[in-house]
């Protein structure tokens, strides 16, 4: 079985504070056009056999298996950490997904559940999915969930001041949240569908990673322009450009819309030709998604058997 | 299964995702071991007896035999032109000539996958190029002008539009279905009649789209195809042509310019470049690399308007160094026939030896060289795609052509200064810019001495914009609305008798 994510200890700021803001305000131009026909050439590459494979495991153990919705219940979420074990419960070669994401409120439920597993809990916090709650509230939620135990926590970009122009006070309340995470693994959601333009995408990108971020992530699920690959284009090479000038190395999660398996081998392959290698891997890249787990269960027993089986052989929880 | 290990320094030593091969299969491609001369609507032997073969310059492996056409073929091939002329496609109306171009059209796209494989086995271009760019655009040319061809009373007012004859057309290795089509399309279009000789090293598709016009039943004799070398092109250049259009070297051209001199004959040359790709220090800086690497390793810099010299501003010169060589090293060269291929065969032995020996004439000069490190084949003709830094002005690498994936990067420091050096060459076909600011867009594009200026962007190719050279580069324009123009013989239209009085 394969192991699960490692996730590395909070640490100080990569940048001044002073310089943060100029560097996010102040990086390269994105050019539209240019950065969407790099994307589409990209999707183009031609993934086969041992290449597919070894890309639809990756996957797996990438995977932030989500739910996300009012409606979730203990049920859910006890079906939902079973899955995430082991997905395929006929065939103990497929590895479990990297966490599961979820909010709040169900922490707990899920602590226990995977306890001992390898997998991560994950959890909104910050007023998610706008993040527009006093911001006193927002920090306490977070500080509440990092004191249940959860390992990692996504909280989202504060858009409101950000497209504001109010940098410096975005940047400050990131920081403040990632004090606030302590411990855990701190995800900030750009929510890329909301920002209007690639440049806006690298600018947050920037102002989110010099804030402490151990991870960018594209969206909330709650919109409805998500993740796309000139978007995840546009912060892994942020996120390749703020390694080279900090040494530091944040990982990216492309979450909503990712459904199809033929997706999820499009992100790998962009993060592989722009990152490369040492970015392959759970600790540096994941994908948020709920239906996602399936369509990639079906692919591997496909290319493995050359016939697809019927979706009622794989599991719904 | 892969098993992840983390180091402590959180650096995760991870296996490298080697893509499988994917190959695009080659069966749909039916080889004659040989083939003839396309003259008068029939494929015929050789009156000259001599054939010569045809290689994969990625395995070296023979491909087929194609006749070497001597001049007695050649007037052959042009007395039919001249006949299909006279007799029929001078006088067919527009709308009909129309037809026949968009049949050709679509035949190119039904079977556009043979095409696209054909023309990355005999000219070793990567299958992705032949089958996203090389193959649609050409079908593009022959839909474009096929629109034009009922409409050149508007295209040109006031004039009376009439076609030449017979024009002679000599097209090179690099782009060898899309130079077919930029020549045959607009000549069709206006009524002329074409006798066409592909490069000695590329002539299966213009074979294969010689049957293509067969089976659309062009009046036989309109399309002509003459297989051969140097001396085959020589010999129809010197033919009872009434125009000759030529795509190749400089040298070439200017021996051909020299040969027609004094005669009736017209001509357009498309010839050499050395093209500046500007980048300013506000540019998008990845897409720029991207638009760099696009310019000059796109078809392994076998293109006359590759971005062959790279101007950059000083304050972005290491950002951008950097990038590019980091961009250098995702690069896949190798079997052009895989669909993952970025970077396929060198054409020929002999622009292989070319290249060789002006990278070493680089090195010899002092320039720094960079080439990434990757795997080339055994078999075949290969080279890696190079940089140049620390390269000047007066470097052979910053003045000859090349035609091979080697970059050579200079410097500047103001506008001015890119303009002086950017037109500081005897060519002049193409030149990108890269900037955020769109009025140094414009005032780039007003002062740089080239046929076509890119901003933010460079080869995009389009059948409605026209393309061609300034100074040593050539002369007359191919695609668009001008494309037409050197097709046609365009008269100050008289008034009709009648005018005036119909009320």
């Amino acid at each position: 079985m394969a192991q699960a994510a490692q996730i590395e200890p909070s640490r100080p700021l990569p940048v001044a504070p002073a310089e943060a803001v100029r560097m996010a305000v102040r990086t390269t131009a994105v050019d539209a056009v240019g950065l969407e026909e790099r994307a589409a050439s990209l999707a183009k590459r031609s993934i086969k056999r041992d290449a597919k494979l070894w890309a639809l495991d990756l996957a797996i153990r990438s995977m932030d298996l989500t739910t996300l919705e009012g409606s979730d219940t203990v049920g859910k979420i006890v079906a939902i950490c079973a899955k995430a074990v082991r997905p395929n419960p006929l065939d103990p070669s497929i590895p479990p997904v990297a966490a599961v994401c979820l909010y709040p409120q169900l922490v707990p439920v899920a602590l226990e559940q995977l306890e001992g597993t390898g997998v991560n809990v994950a959890s909104v916090a910050g007023g998610f999915p706008s993040g527009l709650g006093p911001l006193g509230a927002r920090l306490q939620e977070i500080r509440d969930v990092a004191a249940t135990g959860a390992h990692e926590i996504d909280i989202v970009l504060n858009r409101s001041l950000f497209l504001g122009g109010r940098y410096a006070q975005a940047f400050e309340e990131l920081v403040a949240a990632r004090e606030a995470a302590g411990a855990a693994h701190l995800k900030v959601i750009l929510e890329t569908g909301e920002l209007g333009s690639y440049d806006r995408v690298r600018q947050a990108s920037m102002l989110a990673m010099a804030a402490g971020a151990d991870f960018i992530k594209t969206s909330t699920g709650k919109i409805g322009t998500n993740a796309t690959l000139p978007v995840a284009l546009c912060m892994l090479e942020a996120a390749r450009d703020f390694h080279r000038e900090t040494g530091r190395p944040i990982g990216i999660k492309v979450a909503g819309g990712v459904r199809a398996a033929k997706q999820a081998i499009q992100y790998l392959v962009l993060v592989h030709e722009t990152l490369g290698a040492d970015w392959m891997t759970p600790d540096r890249f994941r994908i948020g998604a709920s239906s996602l787990l399936n369509d990639v269960l079906m692919q591997i027993e496909k290319e493995r058997t050359g016939r697809y089986a019927g979706p009622d052989y794989f599991t719904i929880d | 299964m892969t098993e992840l290990d983390t180091t402590q320094e959180g650096t995760p030593a991870v296996p490298v995702w080697e893509y499988a091969d994917a190959p695009e299969s080659k069966d749909i491609v039916h080889l004659q071991d040989r083939y003839g001369l396309f003259i008068a609507g029939e494929f015929v032997e050789p009156k000259s007896g001599k054939y010569m073969a045809t290689i994969d310059p990625s395995t070296e492996g023979i491909l087929a035999e194609v006749p070497e056409a001597g001049p007695e073929d050649v007037d052959l091939a042009v007395a039919a032109a001249r006949g299909a002329f006279e007799s029929r496609w001078r006088d067919l109306p527009g709308r009909e000539r129309a037809k026949y171009l968009f049949r050709i059209a679509r035949a190119l796209q039904e079977r556009a996958r043979e095409f696209a494989v054909l023309e990355s086995m005999n000219g070793g271009k990567p299958i992705k190029e032949s089958r996203d760019i090389d193959l649609p655009l050409a079908a593009a040319h022959f839909f474009y002008y096929a629109g034009w061809a009922d409409k050149l009373e508007y295209a040109f007012p006031g004039r009376d539009a009439r076609p030449i004859g017979v024009a002679g057309q000599v097209i090179p290795w690099n782009f060898p279905m899309l130079m077919a089509a930029w020549k045959l399309a607009p000549a069709l279009a206006t009524g002329n009649t074409a006798v066409l000789k592909p490069a000695e090293t590329t002539p299966l598709t213009a074979l294969l789209l010689a049957e293509v016009i067969q089976a659309a039943e062009l009046p036989p004799g309109a399309v002509n195809v003459v297989t051969g070398a140097g001396e085959t092109g020589a010999a129809l250049v010197a033919a009872d042509v009434d125009k000759v259009a030529f795509t190749g070297s400089t040298e070439v051209g200017k021996q051909i310019r020299r040969t027609i001199a004094g005669s009736h004959k017209r001509l357009t040359l498309e010839l050499g470049g050395k093209a500046a790709n500007i980048v300013f220090e506000d540019a998008p800086l990845d897409q720029a690399v991207e638009g760099v690497v696009n310019g000059i390793f796109f078809n392994q810099g076998h293109v006359c308007c590759a971005g062959s010299r790279l101007l950059v501003q000083e304050p972005i010169f290491e950002a951008l160094l950097e990038k590019l060589k980091a961009r250098l090293q995702t690069l896949r060269v190798g079997n052009p026939l895989d669909k993952n291929t970025d970077i396929g065969a060198i054409n020929s032995r002999a622009q292989l030896t070319r290249i060789e020996e002006l990278v070493a004439s680089g090195v010899e000069d002092g320039a720094e060289m960079f080439q990434p490190a990757c795997d080339l084949p055994e078999r075949g003709f290969w080279f890696r795609p190079t940089l140049f830094t620390g390269v000047s002005q007066s470097h052979r690498i910053a003045r000859e052509e090349i035609f091979g994936p080697v970059l050579s990067i200079l410097t500047f420091r103001t506008p001015e200064e890119a303009v002086e050096k950017a037109n500081n060459t005897p060519y002049g076909l193409s030149a990108g810019v890269w900037t955020e600011k769109g009025s140094r867009i414009l005032w780039m594009a007003e002062r740089l001495k080239a046929g076509v200026v890119w901003a933010n962007t460079f080869n995009r190719f389009d059948p409605s914009s026209p393309f061609g050279g300034y100074k040593e580069s050539g002369f007359g324009r191919e695609g668009g609305l001008h494309g037409l123009a050197p097709y046609l013989e365009l008269t100050p239209r008289e008034p009709a008798p009648g005018n005036g009085r119909h009320g």
